[in-house]
């Protein structure tokens, strides 16, 4: 029986979670968190990839913290997770009880200076940084219609529930116009699950989630012939090439696709723009922040549960099925991947605006 | 026949993990711990889980899971005590309750409405857990049937509930309800994060304000502050009249209204997003049309609470759908339950109800029997708790207002929590004094982010399938779900607006003078005002547009109100004052006066931090409004402060620091 199964195993992680903090706890005497509550603020609902990653953080690392305190993710959504970064930016908290989980959302509308960000990155203490992939799929009816290159999509109208135009999903937004797609973006859904929801009623026919969420809740529609997987964005390598996703092997990259497909570039200042904002918006996409006021023995405690966390025998097992095969990131690592995350180039940058302008009419003055 | 093949066994295994002595025993733990939490308004599942989370590491899944739905199952049952008893709506799921069920209690039958609620709550889990037991395996396709447009039809629909609750003047309601709508937007908007009615300079402001606020603000400090002036119980005669054996009663002759209601909870609980807080005001709405005599809603009919309280827990069986089916959240307490599901090592999504049917199934049982153990516990209950109606209210008002305080500080943790509930409450004393529907208000707050948001992404939608075929965009905002909701909606509303004035009026309408009702008049426009222009002033259309229409059409309505009371003589309804007589004019204390009290204990709040504040409060409160004497003073004083602390201490809370905390370090609870 299935269930029972589970129960085992569930059990056994449970066990194997207190064992260990039982012995990361004896080292650690600076900060104590006994008999509080952390919040785990994520700006996103509660359904998409970044509340997946949260949720798997989240018991590990009450078993990890000093004290185990009990930790909650609480879901701040809104304006695509600037409203919750600005709120963060308010918290004055010393004693490590808020904890904040940005996403490429949250950092690309940072870079590309728009007005409503309230929030500087460089008042945040990163504690962990978590690469995460992103895969598009499509109706099993379009997928028909496309064989490795996208030049028999172009005739299509395609509609997509998207978080805004200045957020993670411009990475999508992007890859589509240089494919030469005809997507029609319906911002304001809150949250990337919203939006596999409006895919899943029709109301939607493209979409893309990021790693944790499509293992979870795409791969099921696949596997039920709902969704064929189109394209990931890739992986990149120790030498900054794009390469397969080590995650999902078998799918090809937004790369492959557009040297396949007449008209798309893989050199030119449009695929320079599209690969820098992907850098900075998928191999460090995930950060766990303490905030400024957070004080240096709450920050070590939190490195160090990061580091035992990461550390544990299963935690291989355990995070691939949930996060995928991505790198993880504490200490100095964590601090250059929150560098790469938060800067581009300006020509960039510059591409960027202008295309947000022109084709969105987004100003961002 | 297949699909009883796949049932049947994997409820049978469900069953069977369900019913041993060692589950039954942590639900019945989970269902106390519950109980306990959801009394008090404003605390609800994060208070309660992070309550039973430090003992889950260790557990057995099958256990924590017991424990888990245990508490989460009985927190929309236990806020029925606070709507019933004192006016407060604990939760959204319990808003509609407040109606019937408060005046139920003045005049003396709070134990028949709450032994009625309870009923209802238990009838309608039972009924939505058996709904579920074979509409989850089929309810995907139909899930999927609601988009944007149908949800933002339902939203609609629970807008429509305004016309029946406007009360005496139709107008009247429609500018409160259109008053909620705009405080509903204030903030940074959900579309572009464009500021609205708000300034980074006053960082509060820009999440808007939280509906544990508003509720309390707009329901529970207008009535607390009216009885408090009139000095005796809330029973008005001072004794218990009907008690809980005739709430059963009750609810058996209003057996169908409760299935009728039930099934309206399980049908809006399962589809994702609308957060299950229009299903009490549907039901409400669907209870006064198809009942015969409309002539008791609102002064206590036992009918209001029956109606509301079936589809609630109702609706959490059915917000289970959207859960275990999308890993979506089908309300509040489902997204809290979702994290206790991962820490358990659970992952809810199409896989669990396909491949881990018997675990569904056990989540979904053991959700409906904590619902009969809490509504059942809790019907034995309300007799004794019902003769707190029966004790001076003065005595019982201090410690109200410590629970709402703290209450309402849970919600940001910061001194704005008690400065904006405050100035709401002010709103809401003025809303019951000239006769605006304070329902109405709270239906538009409620309702304003989901009707914003559906709104621009349906028209977004619209208008790309538009510009592919004319045929296409009619089929997408045409559907038949839109059109059977529409129908149900403009009959709502022709029926509503046709007897609405028979419905919530309390009394006889008392007037004196014109001048009051305009000035308030007058303060309402001047505020929409202002945000009709701040709104204007944004550059983005997605975040503009929804404040500009709701904001014209309120302003239209308050035109013409101003001409009406400009044509009419000064003893139209549409000048009511509730001061100028009645009940609350020939009240022994000043409405100032005792309101000054509340504001005394936020002001001493924001000076030295809640905890002295409480204890110099309580001590001047009942030595001098109270009047009773030094040692009775000092008891009650000690007993709330141990209380308020024991409660914080348990939940691992803070309590609002002031001035002097700023300045110096003090020890928890000081702090």
């Amino acid at each position: 029986m299935s269930f029972t199964n589970a129960l085992g195993r569930g059990l056994a992680a449970l066990l194997a979670g207190v064992s260990l903090a039982g012995i990361s706890t004896s080292s650690q005497a600076e900060a104590d968190f006994s008999g509080k509550t952390v919040e785990f603020v994520i700006p996103f609902a509660e359904s998409g990839g970044s509340a997946r990653w949260a949720n798997f953080f989240a018991p590990l690392l009450s078993e990890a913290l000093p004290g185990k305190p009990t930790v909650v993710v609480r879901y701040r959504p809104g304006a695509g997770s600037t409203k919750g970064a600005n709120w963060f930016q308010r918290q004055t908290t010393d004693d490590g009880t808020v904890i904040f989980g940005s996403s490429g959302s949250t950092q690309f509308p940072y870079l590309l200076n728009d007005p409503r960000v309230k929030y500087e990155y460089n008042d945040w203490q990163v504690v962990l940084a978590s690469g995460v992939g992103g895969v598009a799929y499509l109706p099993p009816d379009i997928a028909r219609k496309f064989d490795g290159d996208a030049n028999d999509l172009k005739d299509i109208e395609f509609i997509w529930g998207s978080q805004g135009a200045t957020r993670l999903d411009l990475v999508a937004n992007l890859a589509w116009k240089m494919l030469g797609m005809n997507v029609q973006p319906v911002f304001g859904v809150e949250g990337r699950g919203a939006g596999r929801l409006m895919f899943e009623r029709g109301e939607a026919n493209i979409d893309y989630q990021t790693s944790p969420a499509y293992l979870k809740s795409v791969v099921p529609m696949v596997e039920a012939g709902r969704a064929v997987p189109m394209m990931t964005w890739g992986g990149l390598d120790e030498d900054g090439n794009i390469v397969r996703d080590p995650t999902f092997p078998d799918i090809p990259t937004f790369k492959e696709v557009c040297e396949a497909t007449e008209g798309c570039e893989t050199s030119g200042t449009a695929w320079e723009a599209w690969k820098a904002f992907f850098i900075a918006g998928f191999p460090a996409q995930k950060m766990v922040f303490l905030p400024q006021t957070a004080s240096e023995d709450v920050v070590a405690a939190y490195e160090k549960a990061f580091k035992d966390i990461i550390a544990r025998p299963d935690f291989k097992e355990i995070s691939s099925v949930t996060l995928g095969v991505y790198p993880q990131m504490t200490g100095t690592a964590a601090d250059k991947a929150k560098k790469l995350a938060t800067n581009v180039p300006a020509e960039a940058k510059t591409y960027v605006v202008d295309w947000l302008e022109t084709d969105y009419g987004v100003s961002l003055k | 026949m297949e699909l009883v093949a796949t049932a049947l066994p994997a409820l049978g295994e469900a069953l069977s993990l369900i019913f041993q002595p060692a589950q039954l025993g942590f639900l019945l733990i989970g269902v106390l711990l519950g109980l306990s939490v959801g009394v008090f308004p404003g605390l609800g599942g994060i208070a309660g889980l992070s309550l039973v989370l430090p003992f889950m590491f260790g557990m057995d899944p099958v256990s924590g899971l017991a424990l888990m739905v245990g508490l989460i199952a009985v927190v929309p049952t236990s806020d029925t005590f606070a709507s019933v008893l004192l006016g407060i709506p604990g939760s959204t799921a319990s808003q509609a309750t407040v109606l019937d069920g408060f005046p139920l209690a003045r005049k003396g039958e709070a134990a028949r409405a709450l032994s009625a609620a309870f009923v209802s709550s238990l009838f309608g889990g039972l009924l939505g857990a058996s709904v579920l037991t074979f509409f989850i395996l089929i309810a995907r396709p139909l899930v999927l049937a609601f988009g944007l447009p149908e949800m933002l039809m339902i939203t609609l629909l629970g807008l429509s509930m305004v016309a029946v609750l406007a009360g005496r003047i139709a107008l009247k309601g429609i500018v409160a309800a259109g008053l909620g709508l705009m405080v509903g937007t204030v903030g940074e908007a959900g579309a572009g994060g464009s500021l609205r009615m708000s300034t980074y300079d006053v960082p509060y402001l820009i999440d808007g304000f939280s509906l544990v606020i508003v509720g309390l603000g707009i329901f529970a400090i207008p009535e607390i502050v009216a009885l408090l002036r009139q000095d005796r119980a809330i029973s008005r005669t001072g004794g218990l009249g009907k008690g809980w054996l005739h709430g059963l009663k009750d609810w058996l002759s209003n057996f169908w209204l409760s299935v009728r209601c039930s099934l309206i909870g399980v049908t809006v609980g399962v589809i994702p997003g609308l957060g299950g807080s229009v299903v009490d005001w549907i039901a409400y709405g669907a209870t006064v049309q198809t009942s015969k005599d409309k002539s008791q809603f609102g002064k206590g009919d036992i009918r209001g609470v029956i109606g509301p309280e079936s589809s609630n827990n109702a609706k959490e069986g059915g917000g289970l759908v959207p859960t275990l089916i999308f890993g979506i959240p089908g309300s509040g307490s489902m997204a809290v339950f979702l994290g206790g599901l991962a820490l358990l090592g659970y992952d809810a999504g199409p896989h669990m109800v396909r491949y881990e049917l018997d675990l569904t199934y056990t989540i979904v049982w053991s959700l409906a029997l904590a619902n009969v153990i809490g509504a059942g516990l809790c019907i034995v209950l309300s007799g004794q708790i019902a003769k707190l109606t029966t004790i001076r209210f003065t005595l019982v008002a201090p410690f109200l207002f410590m629970v709402i305080a703290f209450a309402a500080f849970q919600s940001r943790q910061s001194l704005g929590d008690l400065v904006s509930l405050m100035a709401i409450g002010v709103i809401g004393i003025f809303l019951r004094r000239f006769d605006w529907s304070r329902p109405a208000f709270l239906i538009g707050f409620v309702l304003s982010h989901q009707a914003e948001n559906f709104s621009n992404m349906a028209n977004q939608i619209a208008g790309a399938k538009f510009r592919q075929s004319f045929e296409a965009g009619i089929q997408y905002i045409a559907s038949p779900i839109v059109l059977i909701i529409l129908t149900l909606t403009v009959l709502s509303v022709v029926i509503g607006i046709r007897q609405s004035k028979h419905i919530l009026g309390n009394g006889h309408p008392v007037h004196g003078g014109k001048k009051a009702p305009i000035v308030f008049l007058l303060c309402v426009t001047g505020y929409l005002l202002a945000a009709f222009f701040n709104a204007a002033s944004i550059s983005l259309v997605s975040d503009k547009i929804f404040p500009l229409t709701i904001g014209a059409v309120s302003l239209a309505g308050c035109l013409a109100l101003l001409v009406r009371m400009m044509l009419s003589p000064e003893t139209d309804p549409v000048f009511t004052d509730y001061e100028r007589g009645g009940e609350d004019g020939q009240a022994p204390h000043g409405l100032w006066a005792t309101l000054a009290w509340f504001g005394f204990l936020l002001l001493l709040s924001a000076l030295f931090g809640f905890i002295i504040a409480l204890t110099v409060f309580f001590l001047a409160f009942l030595r001098i409004r109270a009047a009773v004497s030094w040692l009775t003073t000092f008891i009650l004083t000690t007993a709330a402060i141990a209380f308020i602390c024991l409660l914080g201490g348990l939940l691992g809370r803070d309590f609002p620091p002031g001035l002097l905390q700023s300045y110096v370090n003090l020890p928890w609870p000081l702090t």
